[in-house]
């Protein structure tokens, strides 16, 4: 066929509006099909993106280290040590750590569902305390809305000043009263609030996260009797250095530091944002997967739809073949003829079909971007790579569809021209 | 123009088989209008295919304007139907969708010739056969006589050697028949050799020879 001709396109829809209901019936299988395919992808997307908002954007590369009991004895030293980190620790990472952008140390004091800690005037409250860095604001990311974050003067002068979150606003003080510059109690020591924050978090995530205080992690340890000892560390991994490397850097130097032993298991615990976000991708990507196996069968179902109906209207022109045949149509002509008849069906179909899918989504994000929901289903979407691999699965599956009817068509034999 | 010699042709179904042709000789001149007559059962239909190399046959010789035709493959015979033979159906076996003048075009697509010079070649064969004025009308909209008049320039269309008809006036009325025939008899005036498989005795009667087949033998006119 020259595809670039009127003619064949002409005659495809002479063919294919002959029976136009018939040819809609046949065809909504595959539009159906795709239709599918980038709903529930688009779907799966949705949920992946509101899952990552609802972890408040955290730096992908922060990591968590804490000390634990040993199970093998090293060096002299008998198993079940309990490993305890200081702020040496912290100056000798910061040294020889190369993977490293920043490390952190974390003391904390009460906690969720705690007792109550911190009053101001009459009202009481029990909030997460924190000793911090003012680099940790870098790993946690959080919206300062009032006033500042620690900074390094507070920490070298060991002022004693608060960060608190909005929840403990809540807690402790009227709607109008002016917070920036007043005072709390945390477990009786006097603080002076110089900023207020928000999470980036949503849910009860962001709920406990507002419920807490940061403060300089030097005025933390002094005033609450820390001594050098440090809760664990934040660890800010390098963009261009994988998770996992990092974490193997880090406890290869901290058990060569603390004399534990180099198989050991234990002695220090970790947590890293980007082994989770990195198992979090691996779900979403296998629920992509189903959905595009799902969406691909139901295409499939589709495609032999189109199938059966192509075979049906071959046995319905036989004559027609028989003719075109002993008017000189070679079997190649035919071959092309019915392939492009398949094809042509099954991607205008599946156009359809996809551009419905798209059309949905969108409105589906607008709906909820209006709606302003901050649920964990949020901006769902098809990228243009799985919109052409829907596409490139639908056209191989339509070539597929096409050459049993060709095959058909081919049986045919010019006498039937003359069968009467 | 044809030339057979000794053509045989058996059908097997089974372990039954059925010799049709039994060695036909006949020869076609050029510019020749001949009919070809026969019972049913007495291979007519059959020499029919051969001729129109819709089918093989098993042995003997078949000789078109000089070139042999034996052992084509499906595309050499395809591409040989297409220039060198015209059909002409009794059941005018027009394409129900296309129009009259795209039906008359069709044999052209198959030749690759360019749209616009096929249009313009079918609109000239459908005046020749007076039938410009219903060029854009689809088949079911025109009468038996008409169609198989759109089905006689169609082919036209290619400019073949040879027109076969087979039983052309089969599915007409007597006085349609007639218009057909003189139609035929008006082409192979201007020099188109035509074989016109037939029943019908006053058919042949209109014809210069009539070749008589029987019992897949050729029974008398086999030669002028």
């Amino acid at each position: 066929m020259r595809w670039w001709e009127r003619d064949p396109w002409l005659e495809l829809a002479q063919v294919l509006l002959r029976n136009p209901f018939r040819t809609l019936l046949s065809s909504l299988g595959v539009g159906w099909g795709l239709f599918m395919i980038l709903i529930t992808v688009g779907a799966s997307n949705g949920l992946e993106e509101g899952v990552k908002a609802d972890m408040g954007n955290r730096v992908k590369n922060s990591a968590f280290l804490w000390g634990e009991s040993t199970s093998l004895p090293y060096k002299g030293y008998a198993r079940g040590r309990d490993i305890e980190l200081t702020t040496m620790d912290v100056a000798f990472l910061e040294e020889n750590a190369t993977t490293l952008e920043a490390v952190a140390p974390r003391n904390q004091l009460g906690g969720w569902r705690g007792g109550n800690n911190v009053t101001h005037g009459l009202k009481s409250a029990a909030c997460g305390v924190y000793g911090d860095m003012p680099v940790y604001k870098d790993i946690d990311p959080i919206v300062i809305m009032e006033g500042r974050y620690i900074n390094e003067r507070d920490l070298e002068d060991r002022r004693k000043v608060a960060v608190i979150g909005k929840r403990v606003r809540q807690l402790l003080f009227d709607r109008e009263e002016q917070v920036l510059g007043s005072h709390i109690q945390i477990q009786g020591v006097t603080f002076t609030v110089v900023g207020v924050y928000r999470s980036q978090q949503t849910g009860e995530d962001a709920e406990e996260s507002e419920n807490s205080i940061f403060t300089p992690y030097t005025t933390f340890n002094h005033a609450f009797h820390m001594g050098d000892r440090v809760g664990w560390l934040s660890l800010l991994i390098r963009e261009d250095v994988p998770g996992d490397t990092a974490v193997a850097e880090v406890l290869r130097l901290l058990k060569a530091q603390k004399s534990v032993h180099p198989d050991d298991p234990r002695g220090f615990g970790h947590w890293s944002m980007a082994e989770m976000h990195e198992e979090m991708t691996t779900v979403f990507s296998a629920f992509r997967w189903v959905s595009f196996v799902f969406g691909g069968l139901a295409l499939f179902a589709g495609v032999i739809g189109i199938m059966n109906i192509m075979l049906i209207t071959i046995k319905e022109r036989t004559r027609e073949l028989g003719v075109r045949r002993a008017l000189g149509a070679t079997p190649a002509n035919i071959v092309v003829q019915i392939m492009v008849e398949t094809l042509t069906l099954t991607v205008l179909a599946g156009l359809v079909g996809g551009i419905l899918g798209v059309a949905t989504l969108e409105a589906l994000d607008a709906f909820l971007t209006a709606s302003e929901d901050n649920g964990i289903f949020r901006h769902p979407h098809v990228t243009l790579d799985v919109l052409l691999t829907a596409l490139g699965t639908m056209t191989v599956l339509g070539a597929f569809a096409g050459v049993l009817p060709a095959l058909r068509a081919l049986r045919v034999e010019p006498v039937e021209a003359l069968r009467t | 123009m044809i030339d057979l010699l000794g053509i045989t042709k058996t059908y097997t179904t089974g372990a039954q088989s059925l010799q049709v042709l039994k060695g036909v000789d006949l020869a076609v001149e050029t510019g020749e209008l001949v009919a070809i007559m026969g019972s049913s059962g007495s291979g007519k239909s059959t020499l029919l295919n051969i001729l129109g190399l819709l089918d093989g046959y098993d042995e003997g010789m078949y000789r078109l304007d000089g070139k042999n035709m034996a052992k084509l493959t499906e595309r050499r015979a395809a591409e040989l139907r297409r220039e060198m033979l015209g059909f002409v159906f009794q059941s005018f076996n027009l394409i129900g969708f296309k129009s009259a003048a795209e039906n008359v075009a069709l044999p052209l697509y198959y030749q690759k010739v360019p749209r616009k010079e096929r249009l313009r070649r079918s609109h000239e064969l459908l005046e020749r056969v007076g039938l410009l004025e219903w060029a854009d009308h689809l088949p079911s909209q025109m009468s038996g006589g008409q169609k198989q008049r759109v089905a006689i320039a169609r082919a036209l269309a290619a400019q073949p050697r040879v027109i076969l008809a087979d039983e052309p006036t089969g599915a007409l009325d007597s006085a349609t028949s007639e218009e057909v025939m003189s139609l035929l008899k008006e082409l192979n005036g201007d020099g188109m050799t035509m074989v016109v498989v037939t029943h019908e005795a006053e058919i042949a009667a209109e014809c210069q020879r009539t070749i008589r087949l029987r019992d897949g033998l050729v029974e008398s006119g086999a030669h002028v």
